[in-house]
């Protein structure tokens, strides 16, 4: 029996809707865009700005269209000339004390001030000659600062914190044009969570310091990813200029992450823009670690792999994509094989008004991937084994500096890493890999959720991917093997996932029910 | 009323709060006693001390960014020391259309203010406008602390403020 | 009466009878004047008789918005099981206004009787009086005597012996008129700040604390036990002109005449006569010049539109205003319109609660255009700008504040443009100095 659902006209457009739907996301189904400041589909609703004001026939009055139901038989116009003059009214009204700190403001080029205001606003001001109302900048904690003066009052900041952080620490304080948020002088905005403030305020009232200054947003290319920091996996967008990544901040999913993402995922970016990266592959002759072509490199690996008798023990990183642990395992099919994936752990922090959603102990991305993969002995029995192993495949992992030792006392080490690391001896081979920001992948979150990952910068030097450097050598196996030739190709061929593509998860991933006998 | 003294104790005497939980048996929620325990506290230092507002918070359970926002928003919780005795004049249309300005005037000389908002040097007094307090027909009124005097005269103002030392 | 004068023959003393009687005050001085004998009526009654006695007598909100008190009653559910309460409105701070404080410090008992009788109208069991935190005084008499009626038994567990509970807590304010809108004086009582709220949902759905509410002015429960003990029919035949405006009602009037008071009138009285005659008219030497009959958020009548015309609901909006409050402000041709116009605009801006962007922005921005004019500053231009303005925060918002500081605005501009463009010529000399 399907919910119950209206029928009505938006901007001529005819639309279904279910029961209860407001005007505002209602016109979403029409393709139309209804103007907005304080409306977030992730808070509750005060319908303070006055922006989505919208003409219903029949009513005397405009209604706000972010928190009046969608009623059968209605006709909206949201571009009707009445609208309009009332959007641009409060564009007016919004611009009157707000400054034009454009030239200095962050938020120019992304701010939804400046769009609408270019979109329906008036070209010039009619309030003249008097002082703006003007308010100190104010640091609020640790990566927020607030600019009261160019703050619209949209209040969406309180509510986050109140709502969805459930912890109250802002406030509206005074009232009438001498209103501005306050915060708790005994606290600071050092929620987990607490960042998402600065992508929820519509202007620049709300930065981060930690992007302060730091780039201009047409200048940054954004690309669509998942947070690398914990199990959670929550969709995140890698903003670069000029190759260097400059910020992560969050992307929609409503069934992961909503429209958030926590603080210590957000700040943990510098590692993507590492200078001292391994550039070169270099096999070991005579010795010495020499540079080699790409080819020979594949070879050796191919080689030293068919030559493995005993148990090879596959240490993976812990932000190894699905396609590298898979066809890291697929180069390894048949042998004694004991994988294992570096997890740090860490604190968790919920984000109490959104269910299931976390910063979660297990600071590893694709845990549960790593797992249906075979990857799922304990990292203290896989070191263990190191000293009886024949080979130690290493895929990008971290090491403590007890576990670098123990590796280097192994007998024969390839290391596929994006890092040198002298602490290893003289491995085999060391074969440089691009990082999760530097191609393309797939990480399965803790729900089970396949979610995908985009290249946001160019890999350093000769850095390929870790599955095309694994899956050429498995090719070099058998004449009849053909390697993948994309990572959707490599991630379709690998069979936990049952054939699933790339394509299939779109941009939002999709939930693959765990194999029978995963733990 | 009001006083310049440091505030002394918490707001919550056993005795205050006594009443203040007597009270709570007629809300169903404890927040609802917010602008009681507010009035309490003025009450108590003379005006609405960081402490107290920390200490209401904690009582009535609820965010002390709750109550900070509605301290700012209510006007007649000061959140500074005032002067001994507060004075609150209204100057809104009514009251304006009929000499409400001279009275100011006559109260800022006589007090030794000197200008709205300010105290006077020696601790006495501070005026300040408000709107309109309710009285149009017997203008000028104004609030001294919590006497509510009506129909006040520039030539009044001096014998009026005798009353409060 | 017209309190604090005598009370004139053009008057009907009905609310007013015992304005000035100290005794009155007192339970048993409430008593001995027939007090409480409407309570006794009403806990005899079912709540549907006594919803329909009020709406028979016509009774409409005393606050401003004139809604037939009855059928807001009616509006409350009946069978759904949750407290339901009511909420006296004595918040009263619209400019002009100042009737209901006399209500409180008079005859509070008359108030308590109102509410109880409406509690049980409504099937609630609590009644919060909110009052304005600047009624030091009314609030203190308020308080004494609603301790009385819970000593004498008259409000408590066993209300006058009947078995039912009703209960009376007096819950001041603390600075800020826009606690007087209903949702935002719900607010208030709530601990939160006095934020209107948005409706739906509306008070009889869910109100107070979530829960069915019906909000109510001093003067409109005032009137109900005369209503009930009298009849309903004696109260809708007070009425002079329009059979759609029965009863009495205080007019606070104030500003130019010789005797600014509380007067109680019958609907309908001509305006003329209560300004003229029950106030004595204006000072030596005076015409008058305007009226804003029902409080500063209504429209400004010229002298004119004042003659012949009605103190009713209707008489008023024929002639382009409202009733409002029933506070008056009578200005003589001594007045500055210009002045006093930007002097309500700015009590506007200072009173915004900051919610919504036209208001918090708007009324600040129109009394800055109206001091700069005032400064000898203004250009012809600014009066099309502070119309748009207008336009701009009528209609627009979540409650009417915004629409309140529109309305002198328009009206002024409209019917008093001569004294704009003094000002805007330079004709006249600049009434404000500094910015």
């Amino acid at each position: 029996m399907a919910d119950p659902t209206v029928r009505l006209t938006i901007d001529g457009t005819s639309v279904e809707v279910p029961k209860g739907t407001m005007l505002i996301e209602a016109a979403k189904q029409a393709g139309v865009v209804v103007p907005h400041y304080c409306y977030h589909p992730s808070l509750p609703s005060p319908a303070v700005c006055r922006m989505c004001l919208v003409e219903v026939e029949k009513l005397p009055k405009m209604v706000p269209a972010c928190v009046t139901p969608a009623g059968d038989g209605q006709v909206v116009h949201v571009h009707s000339p009445a609208a309009q003059k009332a959007r641009e009214g409060v564009l007016e009204f919004l611009l009157i004390n707000h400054p034009l700190d454009c030239p200095i403001c962050d938020q120019a080029g992304e701010c939804e001030l400046q769009d609408f205001v270019f979109q329906e606003g008036q070209a010039g001001t009619r309030y003249a000659d008097y002082p703006k109302r003007y308010n100190p900048v104010e640091d609020f904690g640790p990566d927020v600062l607030y600019i009261p003066n160019r703050c619209i009052l949209c209040t969406r900041c309180v509510r986050f914190m109140d709502h969805v952080a459930e912890t109250p620490v802002l406030t509206v304080a005074e009232r009438g044009d001498r209103a501005f948020i306050g915060i708790d002088p005994a606290h600071r905005l050092d929620h987990p969570w607490s960042g998402n403030v600065v992508d929820l305020c519509p202007v620049g009232s709300l930065v981060s310091k930690d992007f302060l200054h730091k780039a201009r947003a047409w200048d940054l290319d954004k690309t669509a990813s998942i947070c690398p920091g914990c199990t959670q996996g929550c969709n995140i967008m890698i903003d670069t200029r000029d190759d260097v990544v400059v910020r992560l901040r969050p992307r929609p999913n409503l069934d992961v992450n909503r429209h958030f993402m926590c603080d210590t995922g957000r700040a943990d970016y510098r590692w993507m823009n590492r200078g001292d990266r391994q550039e070169t592959p270099l096999v070991a002759r005579e010795g010495a670690l020499h540079p080699v072509e790409w080819d020979a490199a594949i070879a050796t690996l191919a080689r030293e792999v068919e030559a493995t008798a005993g148990r090879t023990v596959l240490l993976v990183g812990r932000r190894s994509s699905c396609e590298a642990i898979g066809w890291a395992m697929r180069l390894l099919e048949g042998r004694d094989v004991l994988a294992t994936m570096a997890v740090p752990m860490g604190d968790t922090a919920p984000l109490a008004g959104i269910p299931d959603l976390a910063l979660r102990a297990e600071r590893a991305p694709n845990l549960e991937g790593a797992r249906r993969l075979g990857a799922s002995a304990r990292w203290v029995d896989a070191l263990e084994m190191v000293p009886e192993a024949d080979l130690v495949l290493m895929l990008d992992a971290e090491l403590s500096d007890a576990d670098a030792a123990t590796i280097a006392g192994a007998a024969r080490v390839i290391h596929l890493t994006t890092v040198a690391d002298p602490r290893l001896g003289r491995p085999l081979a060391v074969l440089p890999v691009t990082t999760m920001a530097e191609e393309t992948g797939v990480f399965v979150n803790r729900d089970g959720r396949a979610q995908r990952f985009l290249p946001a910068r160019t890999p350093p030097g000769m850095a390929r991917p870790a599955w095309s450097v694994l899956a050429a050598a498995w090719a070099e196996g058998a004449p009849e093997r053909r390697a993948p030739s994309t990572a959707a190709e490599a991630f379709a061929m690998l069979e936990p996932f049952g054939g699933l593509t790339h394509r299939d998860l779109g941009f939002g991933g999709r939930t693959v029910p765990a194999p029978a006998g995963v733990a | 009323m009001s006083h310049q003294a440091a505030p002394v104790g918490p707001v919550f005497t056993p005795e205050r709060r006594a009443q203040l939980e007597a009270l709570a048996q007629r809300y169903p929620t404890r927040q609802a006693l917010l602008l009681p325990a507010l009035w309490m506290a003025q009450r108590a230092h003379g005006w609405v001390t960081p402490e107290a507002i920390a200490e209401i918070a904690e009582v009535l359970e609820v965010s002390t960014a709750h109550v900070q926002g509605v301290v700012s928003f209510y006007t007649m919780y000061h959140t500074h020391p005032v002067g001994r005795h507060f004075i609150q004049v209204c100057t809104t249309s009514p009251c304006h259309m009929c000499g409400a300005a001279d009275v100011v005037a006559a109260l800022l000389e006589h007090t030794g203010c000197g200008e709205l908002g300010a105290t006077s040097p020696d601790g006495r007094f501070t005026v300040v406008e408000v709107e309109c307090l309710g009285a149009c027909g017997f203008v000028t009124p104004l609030l001294i602390d919590d006497d509510f005097v009506e129909s006040v005269t520039p030539a009044g103002v001096p014998e009026l403020l005798a009353r409060y030392p | 009466m017209g309190w604090p004068h005598p009370i004139h023959p053009g008057e009907t003393p009905v609310l007013s009878t015992h304005f000035g009687d100290p005794e009155a005050r007192t339970h048993a001085g409430w008593v001995a004047r027939g007090g409480y004998a409407a309570l006794r009526q009403a806990l005899a009654m079912t709540p549907e008789a006594i919803v329909e006695e009020v709406k028979a007598s016509g009774l409409r909100g005393r606050g401003g918005a004139g809604f037939p008190t009855g059928m807001k009653w009616s509006f409350m559910p009946k069978d759904d099981g949750k407290p339901h309460y009511l909420c006296c409105n004595a918040d009263e701070s619209e400019p002009g206004t100042f009737k209901d404080r006399e209500i409180l410090r008079w005859t509070p008992h008359a108030l308590i009787e109102g509410c109880a009788i409406a509690c049980l109208g409504i099937r609630a069991e609590t009644c919060y009086i909110f009052v304005r935190g600047e009624y030091t005084e009314p609030a203190d008499i308020l308080e004494a005597a609603v301790a009385e009626a819970y000593a004498a038994g008259t409000l408590g567990a066993d209300a006058l012996g009947s078995g039912r509970r009703l209960d009376v807590i007096v819950h001041r304010g603390a600075g800020a008129y826009i606690c007087g809108e209903e949702t935002a004086l719900m607010n208030a009582i709530e601990g939160k700040r006095g934020n209107p709220r948005i409706k739906p949902p509306f008070p009889a759905v869910a109100g107070l604390f979530g829960m069915p509410t019906t909000i109510n002015n001093v003067e409109t429960l005032a009137a109900v036990p005369h209503i009930l003990v009298r009849g309903a029919a004696w109260y809708a035949g007070l009425s002079r002109s329009s059979p759609k405006s029965t009863g009495t009602k205080l007019i606070s009037v104030c500003g130019h005449v010789r005797r600014p008071g509380t007067y109680e009138i019958t609907m309908g009285l001509p305006m003329d006569e209560l300004i003229f005659d029950l106030c004595g008219g204006m000072h030596d030497g005076r015409s008058l010049k305007a009226v804003i009959p029902g409080g500063s958020s209504v429209p400004i009548l010229t002298a004119a539109e004042v003659a012949g015309c009605p103190t009713d609901y209707e008489g008023i909006a024929a002639a382009g205003s409202l009733l409002g409050s029933g506070g008056m402000i009578v200005m003589d041709d001594s007045t500055d319109m210009v002045f006093q116009i930007m002097r309500l605009a700015r009590f506007y801006a200072h009173e915004s609660c900051a919610q919504c962007t036209n208001c918090r922005e708007g009324t600040a921005w129109t009394t800055r255009i109206l001091e700069r004019i005032l400064r000898g500053e203004g250009s012809p231009s600014d009066l099309d700008l502070l119309l748009d303005i207008a336009d701009n925060m009528t209609g627009r918002t979540i409650c009417v504040l915004s629409d309140s500081c529109a309305t002198p605005v328009i009206s002024g501009i409209r019917k008093f443009r001569g004294e704009f463009d003094a000002y805007l010529s330079g004709d006249r000399a600049p009434a404000l100095v500094e910015a």
